[in-house]
């Protein structure tokens, strides 16, 4: 049918806007550190260094030439996968956070396989429910573990588990070659700590987008034709909802990605917060653009996986007349 | 009535409703919530295979006793009192698994806008056999072939492969008779038809009429006809009971209605469209001038006016009719200036307007001043009605202070309404004051021309009748032209001088209204003219029978 074509060129305008938006954000990360006082030079060679030696390193880091040249070059290096190297110990920063990131992305991946279906089959349950005793308790709950800091959570969990049952590590360290059992036990308490900080957000939404639907005409139709409440929601609201629904879980898998630095300095666990925060802390430029420029990237692709679910799951657009 | 009513006390009683009593609690914005009584004291008896026509205007409770035979209450209505005998049992007495399994199943439901009732994420098909196929009324295979071969009854074009479509793909007319194959898809003994064909044009709405007739003469199913148009109903009904303020005001024969209602509200409903206009010639210069417009939207290639001309005459009426589509909204919005034609150009009082609303001065817009026809919308929820009528003597006038209260009073005045509502919000007010404000706030302007949107089309029918007679007699009072965009034949019959056709972008006839009104016809302005139902038994069989052209919803 036709109607593929017009989507598919929708959704190349949406990756090609999502490219053009993380080119600006790039701009923008190497501007701010441009900003920042000092240079990497000086924040090397520290307060009491020699003019002669600053220039010297400045030629070395090539920090001489206009800031338009070395943004380009460093955006070259990007592309090509060359993040720079670490000023604090001279590491390549690339193979650095290539452990990390798949870390903090194994962490994300199973907190969001548990959060967005309990979130969502939470809001169905509290749409059926609405306004009684279940949704009030589920609403409830929910927001009360989103109100509560997740470093609170974070160790409440450890006391209850780590401590007191011993069910699980209060450190979760994984290495590499780790079993996989292992590798789960270890992360069982960051993940459910996770998972407590998203869910109330997202079973909210779930539950705002469906009441919404549930207005509409043929949410009525649906009750005429004698349809038990569940059926209706499930087969006549949810698919109507899915957009708003898509767009929230999106926004909180960015926050399992580029949020957890809290979580991960809690629960010791090698990922890509930690790795920031120990780099933020020692004023290490190349690795804080390097990793705000991940963020940013997972940032819009995740976006962009919502604007092109929230067109495909038109079926206005999918089947034009 | 005793008389009247003695037909019904025997034979096999399908549907029975006795003393049916319906409540809600409305919040009023200034009191505490309260009860109010929507339906009293209502009822009726439905043999199998007949048709009950329930007809009223909004509010009368019509579709609130539609549904109380589903045993539904829509938007928190709650059946107090009375029963409802389906089949032989009480279904106020079930529980909600019984009521589930009667809804869908025993009784379904066609509702006035198919568009909305069907759910824009699945196919057709689904939709249809759902109700049948949940209730195991027929396996999923059987299913699809009843509802093919409804579909082919009700005249869908493609039966076969219809159902493959979403909601979005077919037309409103072929989508209301998709809606009524999904009713009779699991042979209910009873279906309520809620005002199917009010949404359609009035060359749909004579095909959908027809084949909702057929269906049900084919089907033996009985209904509940809801309508507020009493020309439609009598066309499929066999008994008509008419309904005012939620209680019945006459239940008799269709003929009897028709031809010899007893109340006088009945009467009156009968009578409506009857109002004494004399058509006035072109005479002077025309007030406004629209010459060889051409118009698209968005710099599209496809025009939506071609090449259009009217005059409109100071002080007189030119009506522009046509179906959805046919542009005449279009029109509107180039006079307007809100869309910039492509080509042509419109004179207004001896001068050329400026076809950008930018341009145009401040005079030019008052002078030209429009009514719409969703009261509602057209007015700030928030502001009182004298700051909406207010606002263009202050705008254009420069009015103020006691001076403006003073002419708000005035128009206040002049369309009916008492000084006390000057201080009312417009949800206080009736569909039909609201209208009514909506009227002043364009009088206040002191226009030349004002342009009506199918100002009535949103009123019942007695009401759409004191507007058109308040808008005929401003006319009068003021020397103000009209440009009346309409969809409505009877309306443009009543208060018409001038009258142009459109159909698909193109003024078919233009011309006085006797002229225009008076055979030959063309083939399009023939099919619109037979479209109008009449208050005659018989009417649509004799219209479908005598059409020379397809209507654009087949």
């Amino acid at each position: 049918m036709g109607g593929w074509g017009s989507i598919l060129k929708l959704i190349a305008q949406r990756i090609a806007l999502g490219v053009l938006l993380l080119l600006a954000v790039s701009v923008l990360i190497f501007m701010g550190t441009e900003i920042l006082p000092g240079d990497v030079a000086s924040s090397i060679l520290g307060q009491a260094a020699t003019p002669q030696a600053l220039e010297n390193l400045r030629r070395e880091l090539g920090l001489d030439q206009p800031a338009i040249v070395r943004y380009f070059s460093w955006l070259g290096g990007v592309l090509t996968g060359d993040l720079g190297v670490a000023l604090s110990n001279r590491r390549d920063i690339a193979s650095a956070i290539a452990p990390r990131l798949a870390n903090t992305l194994f962490l994300a991946f199973w907190a969001a396989a548990v959060s967005v279906p309990l979130a969502i089959l939470l809001g169905l349950i509290a749409v059926r429910y609405r306004n009684g005793v279940v949704d009030k308790t589920i609403s409830g709950l929910a927001l009360a573990s989103t109100s509560l800091p997740e470093f609170f959570i974070g160790y409440v969990l450890i006391f209850i588990f780590a401590v007191t049952l011993n069910w699980f590590p209060s450190f979760s360290t994984v290495y590499e070659g780790m079993p996989f059992w292992q590798r789960m036990q270890a992360i069982a308490l960051p993940a459910a700590a996770l998972t407590l900080v998203v869910l109330a957000h997202m079973m909210r939404m779930t539950r705002a987008a469906i009441l919404n639907v549930m207005q509409s005409a043929y949410i009525e139709t649906a009750e005429l034709k004698g349809l038990s409440q569940f059926d209706i929601i499930r087969r006549h609201a949810l698919p109507n909802a899915i957009a708003p629904v898509v767009n929230v879980v999106m926004l909180n898998l960015a926050f399992l990605v580029v949020g957890v630095v809290v979580v991960e300095v809690i629960f010791v666990y090698p990922g890509m917060g930690q790795y920031l925060v120990d780099h933020v802390s020692k004023r290490d430029v190349p690795v804080v653009q390097a990793v705000g420029l991940i963020f940013a990237a997972v940032y819009i692709g995740l976006n962009l996986i919502a604007d092109i679910a929230a067109i495909i799951a038109n079926p206005r657009l999918r089947h034009p007349r | 009535m005793a008389e009247a009513l003695k037909h019904k006390t025997h034979g096999d009683a399908l549907l029975e409703i006795r003393d049916l009593k319906i409540e809600a609690t409305v919040y009023p914005p200034d009191e505490d919530p309260h009860d109010i009584t929507i339906v009293d004291g209502i009822s009726l008896k439905l043999e199998k295979g007949k048709v009950l026509g329930l007809i009223g205007e909004s509010g009368a409770g019509k579709s609130t006793i539609g549904l109380s035979a589903m045993a539904y209450g829509r938007g928190g209505v709650r059946i107090t009192g009375g029963e409802v005998i389906l089949n032989g049992r009480d279904i106020m007495k079930e529980k909600t698994r019984g009521v589930r399994h009667l809804r869908g199943a025993e009784v379904c439901y066609v509702a006035q806008s198919a568009a909305a009732a069907f759910n824009p994420a699945h196919k057709l098909m689904d939709q249809v056999v759902e109700a049948t196929v949940e209730h195991g009324r027929a396996s999923r295979k059987e299913a699809e072939k009843r509802a093919v071969a409804l579909f082919r009854k009700l005249s869908l074009p493609e039966p076969e492969r219809i159902g493959n479509r979403y909601p979005h793909q077919v037309s409103g007319g072929q989508l209301q008779r998709v809606m009524t194959a999904m009713a009779l898809c699991s042979e209910p003994d009873l279906i309520v038809f809620d005002e199917p064909t009010t949404a359609l044009d009035v060359t749909t709405q004579i095909d959908v009429l027809a084949a909702i007739k057929e269906a049900i003469r084919d089907t033996g199913v009985a209904a509940l006809y809801i309508t507020h148009d009493l020309a439609v109903v009598a066309q499929v009904s066999d008994e008509i009971m008419v309904l005012r303020h939620g209680k019945t005001v006459e239940w008799a024969e269709t003929r009897q209605i028709i031809e010899a209602p007893k109340e006088d509200y009945t009467k009156a409903l009968v009578a409506a469209h009857a109002i004494d206009h004399e058509e006035q010639k072109p005479a002077g210069s025309p007030a406004l001038s629209v010459k060889n417009i051409t118009a698209a939207y968005g710099g599209g290639k496809i025009d939506v006016l071609k090449d259009v001309s009217v005059d409109i005459f100071p002080g007189q009426t030119l009506a522009v009719v046509g179906e959805s589509g046919s542009g005449k909204s279009t029109l509107a919005r180039v006079i307007t200036g809100l869309l910039t034609p492509r080509e042509g150009e419109i004179e207004f009082a001896g001068r050329t307007l400026s076809p950008k609303l930018a341009q145009r001065t401040r005079d030019d817009l008052r002078e030209l001043q429009m009514i719409y026809q969703m009261a509602d919308t057209a007015m700030n929820p928030r502001q009182t009605v004298a700051t909406i009528i207010g606002r263009p003597l202050e705008f254009y006038f420069n009015m103020r202070g006691k001076e403006r209260d003073r002419r708000v009073a005035e128009l206040l005045d002049k369309i009916e309404m008492g000084t006390g509502y000057a201080d009312r919000y417009p949800a206080e007010l009736s569909g039909g004051q609201k209208q009514r404000v909506c009227i002043a706030r364009a009088l206040a302007a002191k226009p030349t021309l004002i342009i009506c949107d199918e100002v009535t089309s949103a009123l019942d029918p007695l009401v759409a009748n004191e507007i058109l007679k308040l808008l005929l007699e401003l006319q009068r009072e003021e020397q103000v032209a009209y440009l009346f965009i309409t969809h409505d034949l009877a309306t443009v019959k009543a208060i018409a001088d001038s009258i142009a056709v459109m159909y698909q972008g193109k003024v078919v006839r233009y011309g006085t209204k006797s002229e225009v009104l008076k055979p030959p016809f063309d083939d399009y302005t023939d099919l619109l003219l037979s479209s109008v139902p009449e208050m005659q038994l018989g009417w649509l069989e004799n219209a479908i029978a005598g059409r020379r052209m397809e209507s654009g919803g087949n």
